[in-house]
């Protein structure tokens, strides 16, 4: 059984449609990435997945559980095994990068000090921040938060990670030790990972399925082999980063052209 | 669109605005056996809310009173009672300057920096954050601030009133020579315990709840922009200094009313 089951989810954001009757696995112990055009809802489907949007019909299950059914205790507990990467690293700004690490187990663990010393030494290791724990958050690079971000997402050992584009603004060195980082915390802690990304490349090399999301629907889903096989159109635009294709880069609405007519009548 | 539509909209946002206020005050009740086991974080709130907020208060309050004390004076002495200076002072502070000036003082301060914490908290996505991490942010955030601001104000309406009536001493006693013996034991023969300085700190829990409760809802409910938060610690403000000033009203009407 999957870990997280999706059946025909529908999110409308006021009249429009987010998602148009999704469905999508997600297996145990496995990285599956979420790919598709920005503004598609990948960080959307992340918080209905998270319980922090409700969607408008269908049903997420995560671990046996519906989330949009359970009540806010249960919901909290389910919560405390998932762990996510915010887009923004949503890092709290008022506590130092340590104790930003250290917040999840204060607030969920009776751990004692020493302990947790060691835990946040640990994983701030992990990603190559241990010196930079004094630091507050606002005196830290994009890439340095999200990194710590990560470290504070798997404080608590959760059974499954939700990452959110993980490897914007990273250079290439750390980009690699983070590409390696995930595979690892995802094979040595036996984890279920979820990764959105745009980085193709990185994202195919940690994949064990990927999931192309475009126009609210699932577009394709396979391991990385097949879809660099695949002979579909769309997938070939996104696989190979053509500007014309089935994908509109644009935000739907009036073409250019009308903009511009238009904008002369009024005149 | 026309007059009547908006009007009704108008009406229709208000109220939908009261619904989510009512219940994120239900949320943040909820909230309170659990930050009562927790109360290091409430104490740090009172720190940031209460006691950076008590040089404002000294300062203000001690001038208040000064001019209680000038205003007064010039008033009795035509009628020969300025050794009633004392009752005068107290009674205009403890009943009425206190609680209100400091709770107007409060919102300026301490309100409008609540808000602009919890809506630049919401904006990135720190509250966001909080959930996914299983702490609930009402929970962890927002019920140690309302308690610091509902147990701070009445204490700083108190050293208002208190400074205040030192104020007008000093200015009495100092400058235009009144008795200062008839100025205390006036004041304290014709202060009453019940009557005034509770209902006094009635008044002042009465607005430490509203404004705390005001600037906490502004703040979570705000627009997730700069220009939002901005715009909701202005109506924290503006709101809360309707809210002090009306029901100071209904409040003194139901305590001194009928005296
Ligand atoms: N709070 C919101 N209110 C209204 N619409 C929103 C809100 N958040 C997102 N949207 C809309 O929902 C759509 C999906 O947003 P989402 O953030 O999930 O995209 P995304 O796939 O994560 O994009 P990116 O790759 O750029 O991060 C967007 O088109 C956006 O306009
Ligand atoms: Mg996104």
């Amino acid at each position: 059984m999957p870990l997280i089951e999706i059946r025909d989810l529908h999110f409308y954001r006021g009249d429009r449609a987010i998602f148009k009757g999704v469905d999508l696995d997600i297996y145990r112990g496995k990285v599956t990435a979420i790919m598709g055009p920005s503004g598609t809802g990948k960080t959307t489907l992340l918080k209905l997945i998270g319980g922090q949007l409700v969607p408008d019909q269908g049903t997420i299950m995560v671990d046996g559980q519906d989330v949009h059914r359970l009540p806010h205790a249960q919901l909290y507990e389910l919560r405390k095994r998932m762990g996510m990467l915010f887009q923004s690293g949503a890092l709290l700004t008022d506590i130092s990068v340590f104790d930003n690490v250290a917040f999840p187990l204060r607030e969920h663990t009776n751990l004692p000090e020493s302990m947790i010393q060691d835990l946040v030494s640990m994983k701030l290791q992990a990603v190559g921040l241990r010196n930079a724990k004094e630091l507050m958050p606002a005196e830290l690079s994009g890439g340095m938060a999200r990194r710590v971000a990560l470290a504070r997402a798997v404080a608590l050992d959760p059974m499954m990670i939700m990452y959110d584009e993980p490897f914007t603004g990273q250079d290439p060195i750390s980009m690699g030790t983070l590409v390696n980082l995930i595979k690892r915390i995802n094979q040595s802690m036996g984890l279920t990972s979820i990764v959105v990304s745009h980085d193709l490349e990185e994202t195919m090399a940690i994949a064990d399925e990927i999931y192309l999301l475009s126009g609210g629907k699932v577009i394709e889903r396979g391991t990385p082999d097949t879809l660099q096989d695949s002979s579909s159109e769309w997938v070939k635009q996104f696989v190979e980063g053509l500007p014309d294709g089935p994908v509109p880069f644009h935000f739907p609405g009036m073409s250019f052209e009308d903009d511009l007519l238009n904008r002369k009548a009024v005149k | 669109m026309g007059t009547i539509q908006r009007l009704g909209q108008w009406a229709i946002g208000t109220s939908e605005r009261l619904g989510r206020g009512y219940l994120f005050l239900m949320a943040i009740l909820a909230g309170i056996p659990g930050s009562l086991f927790r109360f290091s974080l409430v104490i740090q709130q009172i720190y940031s809310v209460g006691v950076l907020s008590v040089l404002l208060i000294l300062i203000s309050g001690l001038f208040v009173g000064m001019v209680l004390g000038l205003q007064g004076y010039n008033t009795l002495v035509d009628f020969g009672a300025e050794e009633s200076l004392g009752v005068m002072v107290s009674l205009s502070l403890v009943r009425e300057l206190g609680p209100v000036v400091s709770a107007l003082l409060f919102a300026g301060r301490a309100g409008s920096a609540l808000t602009a914490e919890i809506g630049l908290m919401k904006s990135t996505e720190q509250l966001s954050g909080m959930e996914m991490m299983a702490v609930d942010p009402i929970r962890r955030v927002i019920t140690p601030r309302f308690l610091a601001g509902f147990i701070s104000l009445p204490f700083l309406a108190a050293i208002f009133s208190a400074v205040g009536i030192l104020g007008g001493y000093l200015v009495g006693y100092g400058l235009l020579g009144v008795d200062d013996g008839a100025f205390w034991t006036q004041m304290q023969t014709k202060t009453d315990w019940y009557d005034d300085i509770l209902n006094g700190v009635i008044k002042s829990i009465v607005f430490g709840f509203v404004v705390t409760w005001i600037a906490l809802f502004e703040g979570h409910d705000a627009i997730p922009t700069s220009e939002g938060v901005g715009r909701a610690t202005t109506r924290t403000v503006v709101h809360s200094a309707f809210a002090i000033l009306g029901l100071d009203f209904v409040l003194t009407a139901l305590m001194f009313g009928d005296v």
